[in-house]
């Protein structure tokens, strides 16, 4: 079942487009990514989608169609920089946002679950960026949603509370809430993410599994190895999945498709050859992205 | 909306800096300057009435009331502008105009507080009149206030910023101050700047609260223009107001 569906979706702010031409679907259950550089229109695009602001042309049709008040009731919204006041308490930010709610998720619950359970007391001011972004996640699903729009939600985490973050949200999506998430970090993505859509400069360039955009820019792959004795590049050469052969000091670098590696320690095994230090590098999404436009995501 | 008020109770009292200001120095200064001499005794200028009776404790109930709606209010509902509160709770079935509503209720009832504690305190410890046309009075008050609390709003909706909603307040508050007879019964103001008075939104508020106070019935300009002030102040502050 389709839960969001976005078509040729367009805004402009006063001084410039910020989205252009963007179209993507959401299906039930899957953790759908946004994936862009800074300024690409991706918090643009999921506000529209939560309802936040109206495009200037395009459509946006989440479960079925909710509006307003319906809608809210059933989308959890993370987003960027929205803080809460300074002295309001863990537990009465969770119990305040449970009551805005027709049918609110345990509370109590919900605040184990993200770890907070021992700064129950603790006012929003003094907990960590990490335990912040969790009552925000939180406060997101505090009225059991069927839909999460999580914005940037590890920015500004040290890799630990990251790692932390992303566990989190598997575990939500096991409980079957639909997830679209912003981000422009490309691990998050390729960990989290079913489905993804690289957006840049307002518009969706490609949109796949993150495996599905790594595989356009031709499953690319590098094995480098130090060989134990003399070589002869031509044997690689030679294999069908061996795109170049190159040599930077004692170490080689096989470049090529598909099953390089097994082509590659055969052929070396053949020639009586063990090779050490044997790396395999896989391209990433950051080359997928840099190869669809020019461009890369992280800086 | 209970548990919303309760919460934005709660956050008042954890930082009381501010209302207690607004409170205790309106209190100070009328304990203060009602020791004067001069002011206990009866002014020909005021038409025979004492200082003390309505000018004094009259002007410390208008201090304690703009001081809450003009800075107060316009640095909480600007702050929560800026920390993105507004824009969070706007993604939630419930409106973010509840935590509005929540803040002018607070901020009410403050203001009843200190009125409270300035006319029982100016009555037990000056030896100040009571008002003598409670109805009328607290009709006033809350009309008044009501007014004030519309000019805060629409400062907060204009104030880009959470450092500058307070000087903006300031700003409006003494210029109003002054026209409301602060510093000079209004009196023994001359004509023209009294009248001129008589249109600014605090001043008539201030007439009519020592009018009632006194025992006589309000100016019918003063309640339109504090009827007017609460239209057109909270009309533009609707008009303005951004939840971003």
């Amino acid at each position: 079942m389709k839960v969001i569906e976005v078509s040729n979706l367009r805004k402009r702010y006063r001084d410039q487009l910020a989205v252009d031409d963007v179209s993507f679907t959401v299906e039930e259950g899957e953790i759908f990514g946004v994936l862009g550089p800074n300024g690409a229109g991706k918090t643009t695009t999921v506000e529209c989608v939560a309802g936040l602001r109206v495009p200037d042309s395009g459509t946006v049709n989440v479960l079925g169609g909710l509006h307003r008040t319906e809608l809210r009731e059933q989308l959890g919204v993370q987003l960027q920089s929205s803080a809460l006041p300074e002295k309001l308490k863990v537990w009465e930010a969770l119990d305040l946002y449970a009551s805005f709610y027709r049918r609110p998720a345990d509370w109590v619950k919900l605040m184990e679950r993200v770890g907070l359970a021992d700064k129950r007391d603790t006012p929003y001011g003094k907990l960590s960026g990490g335990q912040q972004q969790r009552l925000s996640i939180a406060l997101a699903l505090v009225g059991t949603p069927r839909v999460a729009i999580l914005d940037e939600l590890t920015t500004g985490l040290d890799p630990q509370a990251r790692r932390d973050t992303w566990e989190l949200i598997e575990r939500i999506r096991e409980d079957g809430v639909t997830i679209l998430l912003v981000t422009h970090f490309m691990e998050e993505a390729e960990r989290l993410c079913d489905r993804l859509a690289l957006i840049d400069s307002g518009r969706v360039v490609a949109m796949d599994t993150p495996s599905g955009l790594i595989a356009m820019v031709g499953g690319r792959q590098t094995v480098r190895f130090r060989s134990s004795g003399p070589l002869d590049d031509t044997r690689l050469e030679a294999l069908p999945e061996v795109t170049g052969v190159s040599r930077s000091g004692g170490q080689v670098a096989v470049t090529g498709t598909g099953n390089l590696l097994l082509a590659v320690t055969t052929a070396l095994a053949a020639a009586n050859v063990v090779p050490t230090d044997l790396r395999v590098e896989q391209a990433t999404l950051d080359d997928a992205f840099l190869s669809l436009t020019g461009k890369k995501i992280s800086s | 909306m209970n548990k919303m008020l309760l919460t934005e109770a709660k956050l008042f009292l954890r930082d009381p800096g501010s209302p207690i200001f607004a409170m205790l120095l309106p209190l100070a200064l009328l304990i203060a300057l009602g020791q004067i001499p001069g002011f206990r005794e009866a002014t020909p200028d005021l038409g025979g009435e004492r200082v003390i009776d309505t000018q004094l404790p009259g002007m410390m109930v208008i201090l304690a009331v703009v001081t809450m709606a003009l800075t107060v209010l316009p640095a909480t509902l600007v702050s929560y502008r800026e920390s993105g509160v507004l824009r969070r709770m706007s993604t939630t079935p419930v409106h973010p105009i509840r935590l509005l509503v929540a803040q002018l209720v607070n901020n009410l009832v403050v203001a009843i507080v200190a009125t409270v504690l300035l006319v029982g305190a100016g009555h037990l410890v000056l030896g100040s009149i009571l008002p003598r046309s409670p109805l009328a009075f607290a009709g006033v008050f809350v009309l008044g206030t009501a007014s004030m609390l519309s000019l805060g709003l629409l400062i907060a909706a204009v104030a880009p910023n959470a450092k500058v909603a307070p000087g903006i307040g300031s700003l409006l508050m003494f210029p109003l101050l002054f026209m409301a007879g602060m510093w000079i019964p209004r009196e023994l103001m001359p004509d023209l700047v009294r009248r001129i008075g008589d249109f600014l939104p605090m001043a008539p508020f201030a007439d009519a609260l020592r009018d009632t106070w006194a025992g006589h019935a309000p100016q019918p300009l003063h309640l339109v223009v504090m009827v007017a002030t609460v239209l057109v102040m909270g009309g533009l502050a609707a008009r303005f107001f951004r939840w971003e």
